[in-house]
C-alpha cells in the first residue's frame, strides 16, 4: 500500500469516474435531492457514510463467504441483502441514539438502499481489488478508502448540481424547461465536463 | 451439489441478517406516545409550518408536551380540532376564522411609472424603485401570494390582484409574510367590512394615481357611530374590537375604498 497508489485511487474516484458524472450510477438521487444545498449535503454525508460501511462488510461476505465456497456468481444479490440490511440497521440505531440527525436525514437513508451507488462500489471493489480470485495486497484497505473516495466524489456532483440549481430559481426559465428537464441538460454538460478529465491515464 | 451450496450460504446469509435485524428491532425500540400518531392523522399534513413548529409532527409533538395549544394550528378544520381536544382530554376554546383581506384594490387601473423587464416575482420588482407601479404602497400584481400559499386559495383576477378563496383559505399568514408590499392582513370571518387600501400619501397625491385609493376624507370616521373607524397618517383604519359591519362607511365612502368582502 504506497502514498502513490492512494492517490491514484483519490483521484480516479473523484474526478475521473466520478460515480454520478462519468459512470452514471445513483443518478435518481442526483436529480431529486439536488435542487438546494442543504439536503444536498445531508443526502451526501448519508450516501458516503454507508458507502465506506458497505464496501468494509461486503469485502468480508466476499472473502470469507462467496470465495471459499466458489460462489462468486452471486456477489450481486448478497450484496444488495448485505446494503439492504445495513442501511435498516443504521435507521434503527440512528433513530434510537440521536432522533436529532435521525430527523435531519429524513427520507434519505432508506432511500441510499435502493442507491445503486453502493452496490456499484461494493461491485467495483471486487473487480478491481481481486485478481483471479485472490486478495491484492492490503485490498481491505484500498476498498474502505475506494468507498470514501468514491462518496467524496458523490458529494462534489451533488454540490455542484445544487449550487447551479439554487441560482437557476432566480432565472425566467421557459415554462417547458422548469425544474427536471433543466436538470438533465445542466448533469449533460457536468458530465461533458467530467469527460474532460478521462485524458488523464495513470 | 453446487446449487445446494449456493442455496445454504445465502440462506445462511439471509437468517443471519434477518435474525440480526429483529434483534436490533427489538434492542433498540423506542416507545412512542400512541397519542402522537393519533395527532398526526388528525393534523392537515401540509407541513405549512404556519405554528411555528418544523411540520405537523413538531406541532403534534410540541403539543403533547403542553408547549402549544390547539389553536396553535389555525390550519386545523373544526371537526379535526374537536377530536384532537377529545384526544389530548383538554377543554376547546372557540376560535372565528380568519381570512386573508388584500387591503388595495388599484391593480390595473393604476399606471406605471416604469416598464418592468425582470424576474416576474413582487419581492424583486419591489427592489426595484419599490415596484413598477405608480402608487409606492400598490399590489405589484405578479402573485408571489400565490406561490406562497400552500393550500391554493389565492389566484390572481384579470386585474392583476390576488383574489382569496374563502373557503379554501386556512388563515396560515403564509401571504401576509410572503407579500412585499405587507398588503395582507388576517381579518375574521364576521367582519365582513375592510379598507381596500394602504396608501399613507395624501389624498391629492392617491387621486393623482390611482381612482379607488383612500383619500383621507374622514367622511367614514364621521358615519361611524360606533368609533371604529378612525383616519391615521391618511388612511381608514377599522378597530375591528368595536367595529359592527353595520356598513354605514361603506355607504358614504367616496372612492369606495371600504368594501364589502364577497
Amino acid at each position: 500500500m504506497s502514498l502513490q497508489e492512494l492517490l491514484t485511487i483519490f483521484i480516479s474516484a473523484v474526478f475521473i469516474y466520478n460515480v454520478i458524472l462519468s459512470r452514471f450510477l445513483g443518478l435518481c438521487s442526483f436529480i431529486a435531492i439536488s435542487k438546494e444545498t442543504k439536503p444536498a449535503l445531508a443526502m451526501s454525508s448519508a450516501v458516503m457514510f454507508v458507502i465506506v460501511m458497505s464496501s468494509a462488510i461486503t469485502w468480508f461476505v466476499y472473502r470469507f463467504l462467496l470465495l471459499p465456497f466458489g460462489l462468486t456468481y452471486l456477489r450481486t444479490i448478497s450484496f444488495i441483502l448485505v446494503i439492504a440490511t445495513f442501511v435498516q440497521f443504521v435507521e434503527m440505531v440512528i433513530k434510537k441514539v440521536s432522533p436529532h440527525l435521525y430527523r435531519a436525514f429524513g427520507i434519505y437513508l432508506p432511500l441510499i438502499t435502493v442507491n445503486c451507488a453502493v452496490l456499484g462500489v461494493a461491485v467495483l471493489n471486487i473487480d478491481m481489488f481481486f485478481v483471479n480470485g485472490r486478495q491484492v495486497v492490503g485490498s481491505f484497505y484500498y476498498s474502505v478508502f475506494q468507498g470514501a473516495c468514491v462518496g467524496l466524489g458523490y458529494t462534489l456532483a451533488m454540490l455542484l448540481m445544487s449550487g447551479i440549481r439554487e441560482r437557476l430559481e432566480l432565472c425566467n426559465i421557459p415554462k417547458a424547461l422548469k425544474d427536471f428537464p433543466l436538470a438533465f441538460i445542466i448533469a449533460s454538460i457536468l458530465s461533458l465536463s467530467f469527460m474532460g478529465f478521462s485524458g488523464f491515464k495513470f | 451439489m453446487e446449487i445446494l451450496i449456493a442455496i445454504l450460504v445465502l440462506g445462511f446469509l439471509g437468517l443471519l441478517f434477518g435474525v440480526g435485524l429483529a434483534i436490533a428491532s427489538k434492542k433498540l425500540a423506542i416507545q412512542v406516545n400512541p397519542k402522537l400518531e393519533e395527532l398526526q392523522h388528525l393534523l392537515p399534513g401540509s407541513n405549512c409550518g404556519a405554528c411555528g413548529n418544523p411540520g405537523c409532527f413538531g406541532f403534534a409533538e410540541s403539543l403533547l408536551s403542553g408547549k402549544s395549544v390547539i389553536d396553535g394550528c389555525k390550519v386545523c378544520s373544526e371537526e379535526a380540532r374537536e377530536k384532537i381536544a377529545r384526544v389530548m382530554g383538554l377543554a376547546l376554546e372557540k376560535q372565528t376564522k380568519k381570512i386573508a383581506t388584500l387591503h388595495c384594490n388599484g391593480g390595473l387601473k393604476i399606471k406605471d411609472k416604469y416598464i418592468y423587464d425582470g424576474v416576474s416575482d413582487c419581492i424583486a420588482a419591489n427592489l426595484v424603485l419599490g415596484g413598477q407601479k405608480a402608487c409606492v404602497f400598490a399590489c405589484l400584481g405578479f402573485g408571489t401570494c400565490q406561490k406562497a400559499c400552500p393550500f391554493g386559495a389565492i389566484s390572481m383576477s384579470a386585474e392583476a390582484l390576488p383574489v382569496v378563496d374563502k373557503i379554501k383559505c386556512r388563515s396560515c399568514n403564509k401571504c401576509v409574510l410572503a407579500c412585499p408590499k405587507k398588503l395582507f392582513s388576517l381579518v375574521s370571518v364576521s367582519n365582513s367590512v375592510y379598507v381596500a387600501c394602504s396608501s399613507h400619501d395624501s389624498g391629492k397625491d392617491v387621486k393623482a394615481v390611482c381612482p379607488v385609493g383612500c383619500i383621507a376624507c374622514k367622511l367614514c370616521e364621521r358615519a361611524c357611530k360606533f368609533d371604529a373607524i378612525h383616519v391615521i397618517d391618511n388612511l381608514a383604519v377599522i378597530n375591528y374590537h368595536k367595529c359592527t359591519s353595520c356598513k354605514e362607511c361603506v355607504k358614504v365612502c367616496p372612492a369606495k375604498t371600504i368594501r364589502i368582502r364577497e
